[in-house]
């Protein structure tokens, strides 16, 4: 008979499939992962009419299924999945379980974690396989300042959370085929004791700040509440977004939806720019996922430089002056 | 009247962090300590659940002894008192260990409580998992990312963004919930209640693994599942090229070597060269 292989796993979170591609990210890097340990890929899938996702997540590199589908699973519900989950993990002991950190995620995976009795990591950033044969989990902390890897050496399941959009997904592929396990729910399933009452799609607002692909910051740094005022016509003129640090929202040079910070919002633009800005670990934490940043700074030495891809010895204010003058003349109509 | 608990953490406040590269973990003793941004909210929803509903909020933290300033910036701002955890054998605890050592204390120190309160996430770790960790550790409800909290008799009822969707969820009590930072921004305290709360009239309980009848084999970077293999800045790998000089040529020069980046980036097409009719004739 043939030897069962050791399974990594990822868990099938299909809400919001089409902005949330996580879970096929993380089925690719499973498959990696699982060529490098001649381990299989399996997919956990818990829901009402999910045949969909099955057949996606084969379609994405999953060898196997493990479904559980049920009326009583039509909303997404934490507890009853992490006792669903924590029969499937002690009834065929996987190895490794990876999780999407989205909201439910990061909410489901540390239950787990718990009740199986073994470590998670959180919001990694990378997965590799080292020589000792071990999952290396690499997470951000202090606002992706650092970074850790971390293991889980001696406790099985090893299990991470991972940021969205880490991984590329694998092309799908509707010739694969997979073993799909169907799991009846259980009879005994404890009654979930956080009920939901309602829940309703966010409508989508404006352009939002989160989403720009420039965003123009500016601090205590641009001199005065009119001085500052340039960047709004500055980010305009680029169709990016304005952001404000903590002391220039409390100065009221910028409202408080503005702020970027750890109390605030957080950013990810192709193309930063900083002006006047130090980089208070508050405000750094919230831009670290910048693709490119340029700062501007009297200061060579402050935070925000260091990290800054090009980073710009001048005052901000005549910095951004020449820049609206520049662009003015560069940009074709 | 509502028995609450509040979970605090004192964070460092500093960029440049001290670590210790050996073991990985922060040198803590090292750096100033702030209250941790998420929790201040924590302890802003429990302030007006007490406010509204009448209560009573214990503040918990576990952290070296310097972490007692925070407990005493909790009373200052109006929680009735504080309990330190702190003990040299709960040194590099991961979350499943804290969350195991907050239990315990929590079930000692206030086991008939309604409601406990965490920050939804860290500024230091931001694992986010001591919250819902802690309640699977004492098999209670929980909730995560809440924006807003009401009591109906014994009844929670909360609201939340979860990915993409506006929530609203019940719990009976006992519970625990993490608060976000988009809601109960943190109040001011007065220079009085400071004063008070740093000059001995706060109630704060010391207490370490012995107190609670725990093997110390059971609370610190042994037993935690998790090890940190190495600690790292990627920002150090950043080119961070330095421009300067007269604010006319740096644009010059910003534009002639990433011209293209900025074009590609605000989706309009630039003239990333200066000569550049010349050059496409």
């Amino acid at each position: 008979m043939k030897e069962n292989k050791r399974e990594i796993w990822v868990f099938g979170d299909y809400r919001n499939y089409f902005q949330n591609r996580v879970t096929l990210q993380l089925l690719a890097r499973a498959t990696d992962l699982a060529s490098k340990t001649d381990a299989e890929v399996g997919a956990v899938v818990l829901g009402r009419d999910v045949d969909e996702y099955v057949n996606e997540y084969i379609a994405h590199g999953a060898h196997k299924v493990y479904v559980t589908d049920h009326p009583r699973l039509k909303d997404y519900n934490v507890e009853t999945y992490v006792a669903l989950t924590e029969r499937l993990v002690r009834e065929h002991q996987p190895e490794t379980i990876l999780i999407g950190a989205t909201s439910f995620g990061r909410e489901f995976a540390p239950r787990v974690a718990k009740r199986l009795g073994t470590g998670l990591s959180a919001d990694c950033v990378g997965l590799d396989i080292n020589e000792d044969g071990l999952l290396v989990q690499t997470a951000p902390s202090f606002g992706g300042n650092l970074l850790a890897k971390i293991v889980t050496p001696d406790r099985r399941p090893q299990m991470a959370t991972v940021r969205p959009g880490m991984f590329q997904e694998l092309p799908h592929d509707y010739e694969r085929t997979g073993e799909i396990i169907q799991v009846p729910l259980p009879d005994d399933v404890p009654k979930a004791r956080v009920r939901l009452i309602i829940a309703e799609r966010q409508p989508q607002r404006d352009q939002r700040i989160e989403d720009a692909r420039v965003v123009v910051c500016g601090g205590r740094g641009m001199g005065s509440k009119n001085k500052f005022k340039k960047l709004f016509e500055l980010a305009r003129l680029m169709n990016g977004e304005l952001g404000a640090t903590r002391p220039v929202v409390y100065s009221k040079w910028a409202d408080h939806e503005s702020l970027i910070g750890q109390a605030g919002r957080h950013i990810s633009p192709q193309v930063l720019f900083s002006f006047g800005i130090s980089g208070a670990i508050q405000h750094t934490a919230a831009i670290n996922d910048a693709d490119f940043i340029i700062a501007v700074n009297k200061n060579p030495n402050a935070t925000m430089m260091k990290m800054a891809d090009v980073a710009i010895v001048a005052d901000a204010n005549q910095l951004c002056i020449a820049l609206m003058k520049e662009l003015k003349k560069r940009i074709r109509n | 009247m509502l028995k609450l608990v509040v979970c605090i953490k004192q964070v460092p406040m500093v960029s440049e962090l001290p670590w210790d590269s050996k073991t990985g973990t922060l040198r803590r003793e090292l750096a100033d300590g702030m209250m941790n941004p998420a929790c201040r909210h924590a302890l802003e929803a429990a302030l007006q659940l007490k406010h509204e509903y009448g209560g009573h909020i214990t503040a918990i933290t576990m952290g070296p002894p310097m972490a007692e300033e925070v407990l005493r910036e909790a009373v200052a701002a109006g929680a009735d008192r504080g309990v330190l955890l702190t003990d040299r054998r709960m040194a590099g605890a991961d979350t499943f260990v804290t969350s195991f050592i907050l239990a315990h204390a929590i079930q000692k120190e206030c086991p008939d409580f309604d409601l406990i309160l965490c920050g939804c996430y860290t500024s230091d770790s931001e694992t986010a998992q001591v919250g819902p960790q802690l309640a699977e550790e004492l098999d209670i409800p929980g909730v995560a990312y809440v924006e807003h909290i009401e009591l109906d008799k014994h009844t929670f009822r909360m609201r939340r963004v979860s990915d993409n969707f506006l929530e609203t969820l019940e719990m009976d009590a006992p519970g625990l919930i993490t608060v976000t930072t988009q809601q109960y921004a943190p109040r001011y305290v007065s220079f009085a209640g400071v004063q008070d709360a740093f000059f001995d009239k706060a109630d704060i309980l010391t207490i370490g693994s012995d107190d609670l009848g725990l093997d110390p084999e059971m609370t610190g970077i042994k037993a935690s599942p998790t090890k940190i293999l190495d600690v790292y800045s990627p920002t150090a790998e950043k080119e961070n090229i330095v421009m300067k000089g007269a604010a006319r040529k740096i644009v010059d020069q910003l534009f002639e070597n990433f011209g293209d980046k900025i074009s590609g980036a605000i989706g309009k097409d630039l003239k990333t060269h200066d000569h550049d009719e010349e050059e496409e004739e």
